[in-house]
């Protein structure tokens, strides 16, 4: 359906930027394999989270491990062995990139939005699926995600990468990639220009990521991709809100009715965790 | 404390919740002192709204008195007995800054479900269903207030809270319906609508130079109120024909200014109610625009209608012919509260305006399901909630 259409990406004219196929979007599990993976991982997940103990957790993890392995088609042991099950052209086997894009207005002046979002450290701050962003020299930095408490968490712990910089042009535009075997290839860019008429600065985020490779990786990337844009909406309405008023609009923590959440200990847990639960439960 | 949750279409109970606490630095915590019922409630308990969720506290007509205050409060101190407009502003964003607060960027943490019915998202507004943010209502002990620099007003001593309680929403609301209409010296205003919102559109619109007020409903009592509290002349749909009276009462020329004051969930004694009952019934349409129509064909050429009573989604069969051809100019939208309400507390306090009257009964939070059958039926003005 939106395939048919050009990238929103090439309205802005914003530049084609790809993310390098280094990690997950390598296919080196052969496809034998990977079913066999995917389904035995499965019943291993799922007797282990049943026995809820330490070592059903274990088996868990494992089990979860090879469902990844099965659904992607990239095993990070392959990769580190050097090993490649999956046929000989595989390398050439990428996945095309999924693009994300958001636009809004910040009534903020150009460069204090520019300025909050170049301190990388910051990032966390409105991007709740960040739990850690490290600047390692003024061009390269380390990131780290942290997924929601879903099935999808448990399965593939944190999520972490580097990446650099390629492109910088103050108060205007940031160009940056994920470099080698980062488990989710990414690449992106964000512009800042002034809205006309004093209505402060907009800014225009273009994401490319390269879903975990092969079929069965690209039919979960269906399921989970609309949760993944939407996260992605959310965070930069976020530093929308952080940025006018200080703070960030939630209904985290109120009163209801709801017996669940009334129980001590329990933190509500907002509509969007929610949602992005169900989708990464879609995927496994 | 004890809130009034929504559980269910038509089912409301009282039930034990946790207090409110402050959760960002410019919210504030009030003791709810009056809470009252509003039409836009009616909708979400009969099922009309989407995404509201058992457990949700609703209410968002209120005043009461401050209790606690975030780092970041400015204006308000412990102790302010203030009115709360029911819609939230930041007041940062572009459109709070242009006075258009119904409108914030801001305060609807869902802004993602507004988004895809809507294609942009209007302001969170307290106990109106999660896809307007989801705030916990004010049928309840106590309330968290986000922006309350924003959007708590103070009082003015010797305001009686009874009478300060609708300048949270009936009064700007009304009184925004006919501002939006453009009144100007000795137009003919015809409103349909005699409950809260329609009584005190009909007293704004003489305030703004109406010489002339035709108010439009059929339930006796409220027509009595409208009569003879707000001055309004008077016409029962369900004994005149609306269409013949209106423009025979002016010469011939129809209302210079129409106002809807009833929106989504319309009656009328004609075919058109069950045509747009049973669409809506289907899910073919989910509004019933019938005083929408009837205010597109009524008003004079060149005239504006404005649209003040609440839509949700989609109406069917409105007459844009008629619109067209006769160069009307609509005018719509949610109450830009904060804009209001500072005046409005003036005018209630120097005598000009009269919103007291519409508390007609007072009862405690345990009645809450009770209060509404009485005010779903029409039985009452306006039921509020007194809840300690």
């Amino acid at each position: 359906m939106a395939n048919k259409k050009q990238p929103v990406s090439r309205v802005l004219g914003m530049g084609p930027i790809e993310p390098d196929v280094s990690g997950s979007s390598r296919i080196n599990v052969d496809d034998t394999e990977r079913i066999w993976s995917a389904a035995g991982g499965a019943l291993l997940a799922t007797y282990g989270l049943r026995r809820g103990s330490f070592g059903g957790l274990l088996l868990a993890t494992l089990g979860g491990f090879m469902v990844y392995r099965g659904a992607s088609g990239y095993c990070p042991m392959n990769q580190a062995l050097g090993r490649n099950t999956a046929e000989p052209k595989a390398e050439d086997r990428a996945v095309d990139s999924v693009e994300i894009v958001k636009s809004l207005t910040i009534n903020k002046p150009r460069e204090v939005v520019y300025a909050y979002w170049r301190q990388l450290e910051n990032l966390p701050r409105f991007m709740f699926h960040l739990s850690e962003v490290r600047q390692l020299d003024n061009k390269r930095s380390h990131w780290v995600a942290k997924l929601s408490d879903g099935l999808l968490a448990k399965t593939l712990g944190t999520v972490e990468w580097d990446a650099q910089i390629l492109e910088e042009v103050k108060n205007e535009r940031l160009v940056w990639k994920s470099l080698a075997d980062a488990r989710i290839d990414n690449a992106g860019e964000v512009r800042f220009i002034d809205a006309p008429n004093g209505q402060g600065t907009e800014v225009h985020a273009v994401i490319k990521y390269r879903p975990p490779a092969g079929q069965l990786g690209s039919a979960i990337m269906k399921l989970f991709n609309p949760a993944f844009e939407e996260m992605i909406k959310q965070d930069l309405r976020r530093f929308k809100q952080l940025l006018e008023t200080g703070e960030i609009t939630t209904i985290d923590g109120q009163p209801s009715g709801r017996k669940s959440e009334q129980q001590s200990g329990k933190k509500p847990v907002s509509e969007h965790a929610k949602a992005d639960e169900k989708h990464e439960s879609a995927m496994l | 404390m004890k809130a009034l949750c929504y559980n269910g279409v038509g089912d409301l109970r009282t039930e034990r919740v946790a207090d409110p606490t402050i959760i960002n630095p410019k919210d504030a915590i009030l003791r709810v002192i009056l809470s009252s019922v509003c039409g836009s409630d009616l909708h979400l308990l009969n099922g009309y709204v989407p995404t509201m969720r058992e457990g949700d506290i609703i209410g968002h007509e209120f005043m009461g008195e401050v209790i606690e205050i975030g780092s970041e409060v400015k204006k308000l101190k412990k102790g302010d007995r203030v009115v709360v407009c029911s819609i939230l502003g930041c007041g940062e964003c572009q459109y709070c800054q242009s006075t258009q607060w119904s409108l914030c960027d801001n305060s609807n943490p869902n802004a993602w479900i507004p988004e895809k019915a809507y294609g942009d998202s209007p302001a969170g507004i307290f106990g109106y269903s999660h896809a307007f943010g989801g705030y916990a209502g004010s049928h309840a002990d106590f309330i968290r207030v986000p922006y309350a620099d924003r959007g708590c007003f103070v009082i003015p001593e010797g305001l009686a809270d009874e009478a300060a309680v609708f300048a949270s929403d009936a009064l700007p609301t009304g009184f925004m319906a006919a501002d939006l209409a453009d009144i100007q010296p000795g137009n003919i205003v015809a409103i349909w609508g005699c409950g809260g919102v329609g009584q005190m559109a009909i007293q704004s619109a003489f305030l703004l130079g109406a010489s002339r007020v035709i108010a439009i409903d059929r339930e006796p009592d409220r027509l009595r109120m409208a009569k003879d509290i707000s001055g309004a002349e008077v016409l029962d749909f369900s004994k005149v024909d609306i269409q013949e009276a209106l423009r025979e009462m002016t010469g011939g020329r129809g209302p210079d200014r129409c106002i809807d004051c009833v929106g989504m969930e319309a009656v009328s004694e004609g075919l058109d109610y069950y045509y747009d009952k049973t669409k809506q019934f289907v899910r073919l349409e989910s509004d019933r625009p019938i005083v929408l129509r009837e205010a597109i064909l009524a008003c004079r050429k060149g005239g504006t209608v404005s649209i003040i009573g609440v839509y949700g989604g989609l109406v069917d069969s409105i007459p844009m012919g008629a619109a067209m051809n006769k160069a009307l100019t609509f005018r719509m939208g949610q109450q830009h509260g904060q804009r209001y309400i500072p005046r409005l507390l003036e005018h209630l306090q120097k005598g000009e305006l009269n919103s007291g009257f519409m508390l007609t009964h007072k009862m405690s939070l345990d009645e809450g399901m009770k209060g509404y059958d009485l005010f779903n039926k029409k039985e009452t003005m306006r039921v509020v909630f007194a809840p300690q």
